[in-house]
């Protein structure tokens, strides 16, 4: 067992850790700068609540283009052009912005969580723009 | 000497040692191995960023430099394992001591061809996505598994040539990786072999070719990695290695000739092929060019003519020149199969002048862009950098193969 | 020098409190992951799987079809959202038109070639993750998220068919994802079928064209597609290959 002072030291740096973390987790919006800033939907919920969304969007994502790719199987809810419309973020010249902008609406947490998706290297990432 | 390994069969014990490397001119070539793979990674990251548009590859030539390289280092890779198979399987005596550095050669060739194959993809992020998904119709696919099961068996092999108890198995192991090379070299013949639709490609002989290059070029490589290796660590190399080296060398080159003159014969007896066969054997241009003095007189008539010629001075300096001469001529031979191949447009319309706003019914042209020849010779690098490490880390290369050494029945 | 095993209580009661930690952090994860994977295979689309019992195909009578025409192709470079960057050498192009001239007789057609939708597809076949493939309704398919970029598709394809995108691509349509560094061709405006609509270049075409292409179910004998070629002879080109391509031509 280490020496009684590195002790004492480890255990003051656990609990400080694990204290700033939960205050991280569980601030509220004042302490907003650590937190990602998400842009609401337009409407209800239309797939799942949003709590479900969160955890488990990516598995929706992933079981739902293999349906459609592969078999064929669209609906207009589970389309990704439907939720790229309601979760469409406008910027200030009233068009909605692309994956290059850091508001996006997916970039908002992906970037946070540091999680990188290719989605959007063959998906339009907002609704089309009537030219 | 401390810690040395024991040959248990010839009557003089072949002794086997890690090479110093700690001498500047050991660190300044790995700098400048490093360099190159740190250029070849640029390279790749720029391709990658930007898109292929900055290559030379197009919709028509859609595999260039970067696939000359890999091809060249996966086929050699086999080969050079071959070196140590004559020496396991068939029981030459003189070839064993050199089987331990023709098993590392082995990995380091295929690992270089490999990792710029991967850098070359489309999506190389999605190398997971190869390795998880397989469609077992594909020649490709199977290549896949061929190029990671020939890592694996070789290690073992390896492992079993310089272990003291087991080492009875490595003739075991020799005989599966004898095999398992001749299963993938063929498997990369057939990749161009299955190819129905292209005239160049689609012929049941590109397998044995690739086999009969992989034993050519695998052995040109050895010979130069072996002289250059112990001619950086003072080790003696003695007449008889490098004349039956050579000798065997200009036997593989005559193979690759013989297989190369079937394969334009036969294609010249179809009259359907009559034309990518006068695109390559008159017309090509380049392809023509590369194909006679290139692939024909330079990698196999001038180092046949070298090698065969009684000569009791300058060996080694007839190995060498061979070697590299066999080794421009399989690069050479290679850009025709693959690029040759791709600038032949495809017959949609048989017998008739076609032409369209995609390149149908017109030669393609491709220009090598500087990204890919960066990516190419990083592969070459990588290969010799594994070398030149396995070489100093562990005991692959023997401290002498002087003719006593080598041959116990020798005499001057 | 003899060595005694360090097995000492304090190491001891530290591993078990580590195992017992992270057993307590990775159980909500497993039991959400669980969670997560039955309840959405119950959030399904309410489409419905196509099926093989239809095989859609084109018949393109070359008779209509106008040398200097090329209005099926600009249609699908506008519905597809393809554009050129000015590298005729790099730029995709999922139709074309080709003109062929009988070197003896001098006699000179055009015809529209893209992706042939064969029965047996080279390019399937090839491929070494399945991610080109063949819908069960007969058209051939890139499937994106599995593609790596080799382009042995490429070299397969006897038609030429596929392209491979060599640049940054953004502000795709949406119905038709396509992206850097993955292989792509006509997809039979697989978007426009499952809509019940007819592909943009046969709809082009019948609009403005010469009224050469029409496109079915080959596999529904009352279909204007079936009639047409059990009445009037068409050719598949390279038929010789033996891929049954679902493309046919009139008057070739």
């Amino acid at each position: 067992m280490a020496p009684r002072g590195t002790r004492i030291v480890m255990l003051v740096i656990m609990i400080a850790g694990i204290s700033c973390l939960s205050s991280v987790i569980y601030a509220d919006d004042a302490m907003g700068a650590l937190l990602p800033v998400i842009p609401m939907g337009q409407g209800e919920s239309c797939v799942k609540d949003t709590d479900f969304m969160r955890r488990n969007h990516m598995e929706l994502l992933k079981h739902q283009r293999d349906e459609t790719t592969l078999r064929g199987v669209r609906s207009e809810q589970l389309s990704l052009t439907e939720c790229l419309s309601c979760h469409a973020v406008y910027g200030p010249d009233a068009v909605a912005v692309t994956v290059a902008d850091p508001g996006h609406f997916c970039r908002s947490c992906h970037d946070y969580a540091a999680v990188s998706i290719d989605c959007f290297q063959c998906h339009a990432s907002r609704p089309e723009i009537a030219r | 000497m401390t810690g040395a390994n024991h040959w248990k069969d010839t009557v003089k014990p072949i002794i086997y040692s890690e090479i110093k490397g700690n001498s500047s001119r050991f660190y300044t070539l790995a700098t400048i191995l490093a360099v190159f793979i740190l250029v070849a990674l640029a390279c790749a990251y720029y391709m990658e960023h930007y898109g292929h548009y900055v290559t030379g590859m197009t919709n028509q030539v859609v595999w260039g430099t970067p696939h000359v390289f890999a091809i060249f280092l996966i086929v050699a890779a086999s080969g050079a394992l071959n070196v140590a198979s004559i020496g396991s399987v068939f029981g030459k005596a003189i070839y064993k001591p050199l089987g331990r550095l023709s098993g590392l050669l082995a990995v380091a060739l295929l690992t270089g061809g490999l990792v710029v194959l991967v850098l070359d993809l489309g999506r190389p992020d999605r190398l997971i996505v190869a390795m998880t998904h397989y469609n077992f119709k594909s020649i490709f696919a199977w290549n896949i598994f061929l190029y990671v099961g020939f890592m694996v068996i070789v290690a073992v092999y390896l492992w079993l040539q310089m272990e003291r108890r087991l080492n009875h198995h490595a003739k075991t192991a020799g005989v599966v990786a004898f095999i398992w090379r001749l299963v993938l070299t063929t498997g990369t013949g057939s990749i161009f072999g299955f190819l129905v639709a292209r005239e160049a490609y689609d012929a049941a002989i590109m397998a044995p070719l690739f086999v009969a290059m992989s034993f050519s070029f695998g052995l040109a490589v050895y010979i130069l990695i072996l002289l250059a290796a112990c001619r950086g660590s003072g080790r003696e190399v003695g007449d008889v290695v490098i004349r039956k080296l050579s000798r065997l060398l200009g036997v593989f080159a005559a193979t690759v000739l013989y297989f190369t003159a079937v394969q334009h014969l036969a294609n010249l007896y179809a009259a359907e092929h009559i034309g990518v066969e006068r695109f390559i054997l008159l017309d090509g241009g380049i392809y023509t060019f590369l194909f006679w003095a290139g692939q024909v007189v330079v990698g196999g008539i001038i180092p046949m003519i070298l090698v065969f010629r009684p000569a009791t001075t300058g060996l080694i300096r007839n190995a060498i020149l061979a070697s590299v001469l066999v080794i421009i001529g399989g690069f050479a031979q290679v850009y025709v199969i693959v690029i040759g191949g791709q600038a032949y447009p495809l017959e949609l319309f048989p017998g008739m002048e076609v032409a369209s706003s995609f390149n149908d019914g017109v030669i393609s042209g491709y220009t090598p862009s500087l990204p890919e020849i960066g990516l190419g010779l990083g592969g070459v690098a990588l290969a010799c950098l594994i070398v030149l490490f396995g070489i100093k880390l562990l005991r692959f290369l023997p401290v002498s193969m002087a003719n006593e050494v080598i041959d116990p029945h020798y005499k001057t | 020098m003899t060595d005694k095993p360090d097995f000492s209580p304090g190491r001891r009661s530290f591993l078990s409190a580590m195992a017992a930690a992270a057993g307590v952090s990775l159980a909500p994860g497993v039991m959400l992951y669980a969670i997560s994977k039955s309840s959405s295979a119950g959030a399904n689309a309410t489409g419905t799987e196509v099926s093989s019992a239809v095989r859609w195909g084109m018949l393109i009578d070359l008779n209509r079809c106008d040398n200097g025409c090329d209005d099926c192709v600009s249609a699908c470079a506008k519905e597809n959202g393809l554009r050129g960057f000015g590298r005729p050498e790099t730029d995709a192009q999922w139709i074309r038109k080709v003109e062929i001239r009988n070197p003896e007789t001098g006699h000179s057609k055009s015809l529209p070639v893209m992706c042939q939708h064969c029965e047996d597809p080279p390019c399937v076949d090839v491929c070494p993750t399945g991610a080109s493939f063949k819908r069960a309704d007969g058209i051939v398919l890139v499937d994106k998220h599995t593609c790596i970029g080799c382009r042995y598709c490429m070299m397969a394809c006897p038609y030429k068919a596929r392209s491979f995108i060599h640049e940054v691509l953004e502000d795709q349509k949406p119905h038709a994802p396509r992206g850097k560094g993955t292989v792509e061709s006509c997809t039979l405006c697989v978007h426009r079928i499952d809509a019940d609509r007819q592909p943009a270049c046969v709809e082009a075409c019948s609009d403005t064209g010469g009224g050469a292409m029409l496109f079915g179910d080959l596999n529904d004998p009352q279909s204007e597609i079936s009639q047409r070629v059990a009445k009037y002879a068409s050719k598949q080109i390279r038929a010789d290959l033996g891929l049954n391509p679902g493309i046919r031509y009139r008057n070739l």
